[in-house]
C-alpha cells in the first residue's frame, strides 16, 4: 500500500455513481465500499446485483443509488445474471449493434448471496471463464434478514440463528474461506480488500476489471447493526480486522500471492473486544482464534513467498 | 401419546405467529428442523435456534432452500421429527424436494409463512398466492396436506396438527400460514403437556424381512430408521415394496395408487372446516386463513343490514373440503370465496359449486389483507341478483 495520507482523495473519481440517499444504516461500510467499487469501476459498468442489504438500500423507487444500469434478479443467481449480461454484450458488439468500448460487467452480492446460496452460480461463472468482475460485500451474516449467520460468518460470533447462551457459545465453525475457492477456478485475479483502506481498494479494484476474464474481490464490510458497534467506529473496526490479521489483504494474480498488508499483527483481543457480537467470548476461545489466525496468516505469508 | 412437559412452555402467552409455530413443532416432538432465513419466516428459525439448545434437538442452517428441504428429510430417515420453514422464493426452490418427500412417503412439516409474488414480490407483505403450488407445486401427480392458521394461537395448534397427520399418513404436511397471522401478535394459551395428543411413528418390529412400501390394512407402510438393522432402499425413482426401482408401469401404477389412495380414500376424516351463521344463510362466503377474519367482519357488516350471509371456513384447504361445500351449494344461492390471490381455491369451490348456485371471487393481489367493505360489496352485489 502507497503511504498517500491525505493526497489520496486528490487521487479518487470526483464523480459518484452510488449516490447518497439510499437506505442503508448509519455507519453502513458496505455501503461506502460500494460506494468505492462505483467510483473505481466508473461509467461504463453494468451492475448484477444479488437480493441483499445493498440492493434493498438502493433500489426501492423513486429512491435509485445507481447511476450506472443495475439488474437484480434473485437470490442466487447474480454471477449467472453477470454471464449472461457480459455473454448478451459480446454479442452486440461482435453484431456492431453497440459501439466496441471497454465496460465492466460487475457482479455483486453479500457473503449470504456469495458463500451459501449463490455459490454454484458463482463457480459456474468462474469455470466458464467471462469477463466480469464479481465482487463480495461480506458483512458476515444474512444482515438483510435480521442477522442470521452464513458459512462467512466467523468462530464464536453470536448471530440470531447461531445465539449465544448457556448451552452454545455462538458460531461454531469458521469462516468459509472464499478468496482461496475463487483462487482454486484458476482465474486471473483475486484480491480481498476493505473499505477502511480506501485507495487498496479502489486500485484493486481497478486491476480486476482491467484483467481478461474473471476477477473476484472479497470486501470484508463492517456492519454496526449487525456486528453491535457504535455507528462511528466501522472504519476503526475495519482497520483492526486487517491489522490484527483476522482479515488479511492481499492479491492473487495468476496464481501469484502478494499480501497487501504485512506488519507486525495486533493481538486478535483488540478487534474482538468493542464488538458485542464477541461480547460472551471466554479467554479459551479468544485464545483459540489466536492460534487459529497466527496459523492462517503464516499459511498466507508462505503461500506469499516468505520464507519459513 | 402425551407431549413431554418439558418441551410445551404451558402458560399463557403475548407472542406472534411465528414464535408460536415454532413452540407448537416443539411441543409436538420436533427434535431437527433445517433452514435458511427468508422473510417473512425467519423468526420460527431463530426461536429455533434459540430453544433447540435448551429442549434438545438440532437446527441447521443450510446454504439455501434446495439444501434444507432434503436436509430434512435425511434427519426423518435417522428417527427424528422434522420441519423446514420458508416462504414465497423458498418454498419454490424446495419443491423438488416436496416431490421426493411424497415419493419416498417421508413424514415431515413444512411452513410456508406467505407472502406476495411472484418472485421475490413483496417479502414484508402478506398474500395467500401459494395455495395452489401446495398441490401442484412439485412435477407429478401426488396429495397434499395443508392446514391454514388464522391467528397466532391457531400456529401453535395446527403445527401440532401437521406434525400428526405426517406421522399418521407418512407424508409432507404444510401449514400454509401468512405474514400477517405470522407476524400478528396476540394471546397463544399454551395447554398442559398432558393435554396435548401427539402420533408417534410407527416403526417396523416384525422379524422377516423389512419392506419400506408394504401397506399395512390402512394403507400406510411402517417406517424404519438408521439403527434399527434394516436394510433397505429409500430411492426416488419409482420403486415396489422393498424400496428398489423398478422402471415398469405397472409398478409405477401400484406405488401411485397407493400414494393417492392414502389421501383419497380419507378424505372425510382429513376435512375440517367451520361454518358460521349458516341455518338462515342466503348467501355464504367461503375462506381460510387470514382472510377468514376479514370475511368474518363483512359477515355481521351484512347482517346488521338484514342481509342473510353465512361462512365457511376452510381449515384444511388440501385435501379440499370437496363435500361440505357441494353440500352447501346446494342450500344457498350464492358462495363467494375471499383470498389473497386472484382465485386459486376459488376454481376449486367453483367446479364443486356453479351446478347449483352462483359463484364469484373477492380475491386481491396480496400487499393487504382485504377490507371488509370490499368483501361488503361483493356480499351486496350478490344480494342484487
Amino acid at each position: 500500500m502507497e503511504p498517500l495520507n491525505i493526497y489520496a482523495s486528490r487521487l479518487v473519481n470526483k464523480q459518484e455513481y452510488f449516490t447518497p440517499g439510499h437506505k442503508a444504516c448509519q455507519g453502513c461500510a458496505e455501503a461506502l465500499a460500494v460506494r468505492l467499487v462505483a467510483k473505481a469501476l466508473g461509467p461504463n459498468t453494468v451492475v448484477a446485483s444479488a437480493t441483499g442489504c445493498m440492493e434493498v438500500v438502493s433500489s426501492a423507487y423513486p429512491h435509485t443509488s445507481w447511476g450506472v444500469p443495475w439488474i437484480h434478479v434473485a437470490f442466487e443467481n447474480a454471477a449467472a445474471v453477470a454471464s449472461g449480461v457480459e455473454a448478451g454484450f459480446k454479442a452486440l458488439v461482435r453484431k456492431g449493434k453497440i459501439p466496441d468500448q471497454k465496460t465492466t460487467i460487475l457482479g455483486m452480492g453479500g457473503d449470504g448471496a456469495t458463500a451459501d446460496i449463490g455459490f454454484q452460480a458463482l463457480s459456474g461463472a468462474l469455470e466458464r471463464g467471462h469477463d466480469f468482475v464479481y465482487v463480495c460485500y461480506d458483512n458476515e451474516a444474512y444482515m438483510n434478514t435480521g442477522i442470521q449467520r452464513s458459512s462467512s460468518t466467523p468462530y464464536g460470533a453470536s448471530t440470531t440463528t447461531s445465539p449465544a447462551g448457556k448451552v452454545k457459545p455462538g458460531q461454531l465453525t469458521w469462516k468459509k474461506n472464499m478468496a482461496a475457492i475463487a483462487v482454486a477456478h484458476e482465474i486471473p485475479y483475486v484480491a480481498t480488500a476493505c473499505a477502511s483502506y480506501p485507495m487498496d481498494l479502489i486500485e484493486k479494484v481497478e486491476k480486476a476489471a482491467a484483467m481478461e476474464g474473471p476477477a473476484y474481490v472479497h470486501i470484508l464490510s463492517v456492519c454496526p447493526t449487525g456486528w453491535r458497534i457504535p455507528t462511528k467506529k466501522a472504519i476503526w473496526i475495519g482497520r483492526l480486522a486487517v491489522e490484527t490479521g483476522v482479515f488479511p489483504l492481499f492479491e492473487v494474480v495468476n496464481g501469484r500471492y502478494k499480501l497487501s498488508f504485512d506488519q507486525e499483527l495486533r493481538p486478535v483481543k483488540e478487534y474482538l473486544k468493542p464488538q458485542g457480537r464477541f461480547r460472551h467470548l471466554t479467554d479459551e476461545m479468544i485464545d483459540t482464534i489466536q492460534k487459529r489466525t497466527n496459523s492462517d496468516f503464516e499459511k498466507l505469508r508462505i503461500k506469499a513467498g516468505a520464507k519459513t | 401419546m402425551k407431549a413431554d412437559p418439558k418441551r410445551v412452555l404451558s402458560g399463557n402467552h403475548f407472542i406472534n405467529g411465528n414464535h408460536s409455530a415454532t413452540e407448537g413443532a416443539i411441543a409436538a416432538g420436533c427434535t431437527f428442523a433445517a433452514g435458511y432465513p427468508i422473510t417473512p419466516s425467519t423468526e420460527i428459525v431463530e426461536r429455533i435456534a434459540s430453544r433447540f439448545p435448551r429442549v434438545g434437538g438440532m437446527f441447521v442452517q443450510m446454504e439455501d432452500e434446495i439444501a434444507s428441504s432434503i436436509c430434512l428429510q435425511g434427519g426423518v430417515w435417522s428417527g427424528r421429527k422434522a420441519m423446514t420453514v420458508t416462504s414465497g422464493p423458498g418454498m419454490s426452490l424446495m419443491m423438488e424436494h416436496v416431490g421426493l418427500a411424497q415419493i419416498t412417503e417421508t413424514p415431515c412439516v413444512f411452513i410456508n409463512v406467505q407472502r406476495a409474488g411472484p418472485s421475490t414480490g413483496l417479502p414484508t407483505k402478506t398474500a395467500q398466492a401459494d395455495m395452489m403450488q401446495a398441490k401442484w407445486g412439485s412435477h407429478g401427480d401426488y396429495e397434499a396436506i395443508a392446514l391454514s392458521p388464522s391467528s397466532p394461537q391457531e400456529c401453535f395448534d395446527y403445527t401440532i396438527d401437521c406434525f400428526n397427520l405426517a406421522e399418521e399418513y407418512r407424508m409432507p404436511v404444510f401449514l400454509m400460514s401468512d405474514e400477517m397471522t405470522g407476524h400478528m401478535t396476540e394471546k397463544v394459551v399454551i395447554p398442559p403437556a398432558d393435554e396435548i395428543e401427539l402420533v408417534e411413528r410407527q416403526f417396523y418390529t416384525g422379524s422377516d424381512k423389512y419392506l419400506p412400501y408394504k401397506r399395512e390394512a390402512n394403507g400406510i407402510p411402517l417406517m424404519s430408521k438408521a439403527g434399527l438393522g434394516h436394510h433397505y432402499h429409500i430411492t426416488g425413482l419409482t420403486h415396489d415394496e422393498r424400496g428398489y426401482p423398478v422402471l415398469t408401469k405397472p409398478v409405477q401404477e401400484k406405488m401411485m395408487t397407493g400414494l393417492m389412495k392414502k389421501v383419497g380414500d380419507n378424505v372425510d376424516k382429513l376435512t375440517r372446516y367451520e361454518e358460521f351463521m349458516m341455518e338462515d344463510a342466503d348467501i355464504a362466503l367461503v375462506s381460510y386463513g387470514i382472510s377468514f377474519r376479514m370475511a368474518y367482519k363483512a359477515m355481521e357488516m351484512a347482517r346488521e343490514k338484514g342481509i342473510k350471509v353465512g361462512l365457511l371456513r376452510m381449515i384444511t384447504c388440501w385435501p379440499f373440503p370437496e363435500k361440505p361445500i357441494r353440500e352447501l351449494a346446494q342450500k344457498v344461492k350464492s358462495m363467494i370465496m375471499v383470498e389473497l390471490n386472484y382465485g386459486q381455491m376459488f376454481l376449486e369451490m367453483d367446479r364443486f359449486s356453479n351446478k347449483y348456485c352462483e359463484t364469484d371471487l373477492c380475491g386481491s393481489s396480496g400487499g393487504e389483507v382485504h377490507e371488509p367493505e370490499e368483501i361488503l360489496t361483493k356480499i351486496l352485489e350478490a344480494a342484487k341478483k
